[in-house]
């Protein structure tokens, strides 16, 4: 079951869901879809006899604070088993209003990664049974893993930040 | 045959009777039979489990009995991280216990955060409660952590027993904002 | 069932049910999580799970150090066998930057992540004999942890966290006294692990507290993303060395255990036949260990000799630019995935070309298959709800990271 077949089925089945698609650099077919129509794309992606993506092996958050419009990034990992086909499927979402529909009613393992997802980055999952902070202190302000905030604790008394090389551009790319 | 289980301390001795100074005995009978509250939070305490196992035996230290209540425990042994979010735990589990208490802060992330300067670490745990002596190390050797145990140990037998009671002390609880 | 009907006559007796706080510090529960129970007597209805009580923000850490600065924190993940997480992250760099290693090398790590796999398993079935009372077959499998720490040592220099292997390989051969080692535990640790084995797995008691001890359904447990043991013991035979074999796994001959029930008893006894095919896994290894070089012929990646540094110019400028980061990373996103000891660890790592990644998010399987814990537990007892936490083997560096 190559990219292919993957692609020909989903635009006979559900035509027009996706937006673009691509390879990735590690070999995988990944699919881009509006934030609207992402949970309808991976319901079927699950419950088609053919594609059969029947494992949801990962989920995660990714934020690309110089795309306008399109800033945080959610990204889903499936698994077909028995073909031994993986996909990503992938999503844009403003930072002014970050909402996407939950998927923990299709994968009961999208509970806790959602979760997570919030907590680092502030995506919010409409219809999630229970969306609070799983790892930070429940009472945090921020989302930590954006890009504009850095890493360390700023109100640290013990280490001076200049003998450790930081002047305060955390967070940026040095080439 | 003689064997020496413990070193006598200085004294006066008899047929039949040892007189020496009440701290100095009572220090010696604390050292060797602290009851340590393993507060194990992450690869440290493999290390500590390893300590406690046949190989390196915590055991001959006087240490047989793990308490994990915090009333009836003597030392507290950090080992491992502490997260800000478990920060008020610890320094509630600090507070349970009774007096005398000793911290042994085992690691580098109980010493001053380790490698994990974060956000979300806190840096050393001497920012929440008193330590008495740091164990460095990432995760430290059971060597290491014995020595650290011995220095304890030669602190608790060293210990006067008003210390509990003096402004030193009472001043030292109150930094850290404990009643 | 009759533990159904129990619970559905408890929907009236709200206010009557005792709250329980299995907090974050308590000596059964290894590792810091906190469950907020509520019992009805000794039957718990529902459990509300905290974690992140030693969060330590890795993957915002992952952020701001070079490649291969980032070893040492993986190796922080699943600590009791940080050797698969460190061989993990390099497969995944080198998945990335196109290495290919070289077949020693190869058999090397396999050696080592085994020996890791076993580490692991022993510390975690000892600990399901601690939590059932048999306190002495944790004793005894510590000293053979002892022994594949001393291998360690001599192959990396730690005991722990070890930070094993470089990109593009191993930072050395195997020492004389490695291979010394490794017969010595080749010939001696299958007769002491069957000992462990015969004091528990036919023994009343063991089976009476762990057979029916926390059960989940295959269908439940694939929806909730389990992998590894706990998948097995559910009936699904899913392992990632042999879905995707990686590092030679192919040329190895091994068998994947499964359960039936997916309880506590069958996690044990998957575990215990998983170290014996780990074992089976470094004899092969170790016997046809082929010649050859320990690691890649990559100068921009691989640190070179030290004779060379001294001498020649081009060694020179590889050392200091593989020291401060600058190594030829593409652009581009990998996700590589290892089959740690507890399931699926998955690293989905994006780069945009510089010296740091610019994402990278790891795929913890203790923080995944911990989810499903208050569904395992309801309606059994606190006793066995200990125990369905200790055979799940949840390490908490994994479960928050």
């Amino acid at each position: 079951m190559n990219p292919e077949h993957i692609l020909a089925r989903i635009e006979e089945r559900n035509p027009g869901v996706l937006e673009s698609h691509h390879i990735a650099y590690d070999g995988m077919l990944t699919l881009i879809t509006p934030r609207q129509r992402a949970w309808e794309l991976l319901k079927f992606l699950r419950d088609d006899e053919v594609l059969n993506f029947h494992f949801l092996t990962t989920l995660c958050g990714i934020h690309y604070p110089d795309d306008q419009g399109r800033e945080l990034c959610v990204m889903y990992q499936l698994h077909n088993w028995p073909k031994k086909v993986r996909l990503r499927v992938k999503t844009f979402l403003p930072i002014e209003e970050p909402h996407i529909a939950t998927v923990t009613d299709l994968w009961a393992t999208a509970n806790w990664m959602e979760r997570e997802t919030y907590d680092f980055f502030g995506v919010v999952f409409d219809g999630h049974p229970n969306l609070k902070r799983i790892l930070n202190v429940e009472d945090l302000e921020v989302f930590p893993l954006r890009k504009e905030y850095r890493l360390e604790d700023g109100t640290r008394t013990d280490k001076d930040d200049r003998f450790f090389g930081r002047t305060g551009n955390e967070g940026r790319r040095f080439d | 045959m003689n064997h020496t289980i413990a070193e006598m301390p200085e004294g006066f001795g008899g047929e039949g009777f040892f007189a020496t100074s009440l701290s100095k005995a009572i220090g010696l009978a604390r050292a060797n039979s602290l009851w340590p509250l393993p507060f194990a939070t992450s690869c440290c305490g493999i290390e500590f489990m390893a300590t406690m196992g046949s190989n390196y035996d915590l055991a001959r230290f006087g240490m047989e009995r793990m308490s994990f209540s915090p009333r009836q425990a003597d030392l507290l042994m950090v080992m491992g991280t502490i997260a800000k979010k478990m920060a008020p735990v610890l320094k509630q589990v600090y507070t349970q216990m009774a007096e005398p208490k000793w911290v042994i802060a085992v690691g580098a992330c109980a010493s001053s955060g380790g490698i994990f300067d974060t956000y979300s670490v806190l840096q050393g745990i001497d920012k929440v409660i008193p330590v008495d002596v740091y164990v460095p190390g990432c995760p430290p050797r059971p060597e290491q952590i014995i020595d650290g145990i011995l220095k304890i140990q030669e602190l608790v037998k060293h210990e006067p027993l008003r210390r509990r009671y003096s402004p030193e002390y009472q001043h030292l609880l109150e930094k850290y904002q404990i009643a | 069932m009759e533990i159904q009907s129990y619970i559905t006559s408890l929907d009236s007796l709200d206010g009557e049910l005792a709250t329980l706080n299995l907090g974050p510090t308590h000596p059964a529960t290894h590792g810091i999580f906190q469950n907020v129970l509520k019992m009805n007597g000794e039957r718990i209805v529902s459990a509300e799970p905290t974690i992140g009580y030693i969060h330590r923000a890795f993957e915002k850490l992952a952020e701001h150090r070079p490649y291969n600065q980032i070893t040492p924190i993986t190796d922080r993940l699943n600590y009791c066998s940080s050797p698969i997480n460190n061989i993990g992250w390099h497969m995944t760099v080198e998945k990335l930057a196109g290495i290919e290693v070289p077949k020693r090398a190869q058999y090397m790590r396999v050696i080592i992540m085994e020996l890791a796999r076993i580490a692991d398993h022993l510390i975690c079935n000892s600990v399901i004999g601690v939590d059932t009372g048999a306190l002495t077959g944790f004793t005894y499998m510590f000293q053979e942890r002892e022994r594949i720490y001393e291998m360690y040592e001599e192959v990396c220099g730690t005991r722990l966290t070890t930070n094993i292997g470089r990109i593009g390989g191993m930072e050395r051969d195997f020492t004389p006294a490695f291979h010394h080692k490794l017969r010595d535990f080749l010939k001696t640790f299958p007769n002491r692990f069957e000992e462990f084995n015969s004091m528990l797995e036919r023994n009343r008691i063991f089976m009476d507290r762990t057979i029916g001890a926390g059960p989940i359904s295959a269908e439940r447990a694939l929806s909730y993303g389990f992998t590894g043991p706990n998948l097995r013991a559910c009936g699904v035979d899913y392992d990632v060395r042999v879905m995707e074999p990686y590092s030679s796994y192919e040329d190895f001959d091994f068998i994947i255990p499964v359960g039936v029930q997916g309880d506590t008893y069958d996690r044990f006894m998957v575990r215990q036949e998983e170290v014996r095919q780990s074992l089976r896994i470094v004899q092969q290894a170790y016997e046809n260990l082929p010649e050859g070089p320990y690691h890649a012929d990559v100068p921009d990646y691989y640190l070179p000799d030290k004779p060379d540094v001294y001498t020649k110019m081009e060694a020179l400028i590889y050392h200091f630019k593989v020291v401060m980061g600058e190594v030829p990373i593409p652009q581009g996103e990998v996700y590589h995935a290892v089959e740690g000891a507890n399931g699926e660890l998955g690293f989905y790592l994006i780069s945009d070309g510089g010296r740091q990644p610019y994402r990278l998010h790891f795929r913890r399987p203790c923080f995944i298959y911990y989810q499903a814990y208050p569904e395992m537990i309801r309606g059994s007892m606190l006793s066995d709800a200990i125990l369905t936490m200790s055979s799940l083997n949840v390490i908490a560096g994994e479960l928050d990271a």
